[in-house]
């Protein structure tokens, strides 16, 4: 190294990569507690998910794949990582960017711009589709009607339908969401909380919805969080969900592993083969996959359009509910399986 | 001792949303060093406007909240022992809500 480039003082007890032996260790990843050096972590942490990729057989040559771009650093870093990985391993993959405006004023206007920045970026084609557009209410209008109790709810259910519903427009075979392990790990744990079977036996899927319109992948089914690092959302966190995200990064400070390791509970969880699971049918009103009558956005939106903003939420009463009445009473975990969460749908 | 505290990913909401700071931190009378330990004790207590239970839990930084030291991971350098030095940059990230 030249004189006058060296870096600033290395600070005591600091090493060398164990990969490459040449370069100062820049940070430890906490799924292999290797120490590596910046350099060397990209190229790991690239090459991991490629392998996710292969082995999985997450996508097929020729297929046209929306990555679900929130502006946030999950899927920023998808958006790279897998325009990086198309073109080096000749994936042949036609990618797109899919937004989703939810209409809160100052919370998208900064992730929207992002995403916008990378549609030149990394020259992938944006579309960004709005819940005005799709249920005629923003967000804004929504929080404005019911306030922030239940907002979560709303923006959840409607986010995932208008992703489909984006994923449609653009005529793609696959969309890629940016859900990390700790996400994963995390949804795990709240389902066994909630006693929701049918979406612990799917939420560890690295492929779900291959029997709907169009299925989803995560490539980052395996990557900590902490290699990706993350972005605020303004609108009242979920304190349950927050309490177990807590509750992770704790296990993940005494055991590393365990991220991964609750992911693989999840995983080997068994089902008896008597549990009767929810059927997947579709919504009568709109024709979106449901288990109930109505979809959840149609419940919603029912709601919204005649002043009963309640609707759908919780205990309260909509059309869905006068075949569930018989079970009710037997069946104590309901209630808490009914309760949804913005970003919990897999 | 001069030093560059940079946050983000939501803690810079924490302190008047101004992501970069450029502070002076006094070292404890007969001190001759300070450490991560006595940064985060400063910060607290300088730059924290509100719910520094985002921050902090119990002495350290609250799991979750990712902490470098000159571009390296604190977890490399001795955590709450690194010692800082004249003009290092400390940056502390969020990656707790959103995604």
């Amino acid at each position: 190294m030249e004189k006058g480039e060296e870096e600033k003082p290395t600070k005591a007890g600091s090493r060398l990569c164990c990969n490459c032996n040449q370069r100062r260790a820049a940070l430890k990843r906490p799924k292999t507690l290797q120490q590596l050096c910046r350099e060397c972590f990209y190229e790991v942490f690239e090459e991991e998910i490629h392998q996710v990729i292969v082995e999985n057989q997450l996508f097929k040559p020729g297929e046209r794949v929306a990555i679900g771009a929130s502006g946030g650093k999950d899927s920023t870093v998808l958006a790279y990582v897998l325009s990086e990985l198309n073109r080096r391993h000749n994936y042949g993959l036609d990618l797109f960017l899919l937004s989703v405006d939810e209409g809160i004023t100052g919370y998208r206007d900064d992730s929207l711009e992002t995403v916008k920045r990378n549609e030149i970026q990394y020259g992938l084609p944006l579309k960004i589709v709005s819940y005005k557009d799709l249920y005629g209410w923003t967000m804004d209008e929504i929080v404005k009607m019911i306030g922030l109790k239940n907002n979560c709810t709303f923006c959840g259910v409607f986010r995932r339908q208008a992703l489909d519903r984006g994923a449609a427009l653009l005529k793609v075979d696959k969309v890629a969401t940016g859900h990390n392990a700790d996400d994963i790990a995390e949804t795990v744990l709240l389902n066994i909380l909630r006693g929701d079977i049918a979406r612990l036996s799917r939420c560890t899927s690295i492929v779900t919805g291959e029997d709907g319109p169009i299925p989803r992948c995560k490539p980052f089914k395996y990557t900590y969080e902490k290699e990706i690092v993350i972005y605020p959302c303004i609108y009242s966190p979920n304190a349950y969900r927050g309490f177990a995200r807590e509750f992770i990064k704790d296990l993940e400070r005494i055991r590393p592993r365990a991220i991964l390791d609750i992911i693989q509970s999840g995983e080997d969880f068994r089902i008896s083969t008597f549990t009767k699971m929810p059927e997947q049918g579709t919504c009568e009103r709109c024709g979106y996959i449901s288990s109930q009558k109505w979809c959840k956005a149609c419940v919603l939106l029912e709601g919204l359009n005649r002043g009963l903003p309640k609707l759908g939420i919780g205990r309260s009463r909509g059309p869905n509910n006068d075949r569930k009445k018989g079970t009710k009473e037997t069946n104590g975990a309901k209630s808490i399986e009914s309760k949804q969460c913005g970003t919990l749908d897999f | 001792m001069q030093l560059t505290l940079e946050f983000g990913g939501g803690l810079e909401l924490l302190c008047d949303s101004v992501k970069v700071h450029n502070v002076n931190v006094d070292m404890a009378k007969g001190a001759e060093k300070l450490i991560m330990k006595d940064l985060l004790g400063w910060v607290h207590t300088n730059l924290i406007k509100e719910r520094p239970e985002m921050f902090m839990k119990g002495d350290t930084v609250r799991p979750g909240v990712l902490v470098l030291v000159n571009d390296c991971d604190w977890e490399l350098s001795g955590q709450l022992d690194t010692t800082l030095e004249e003009k290092d940059v400390v940056v502390f990230i969020s990656t707790l809500h959103g995604g």
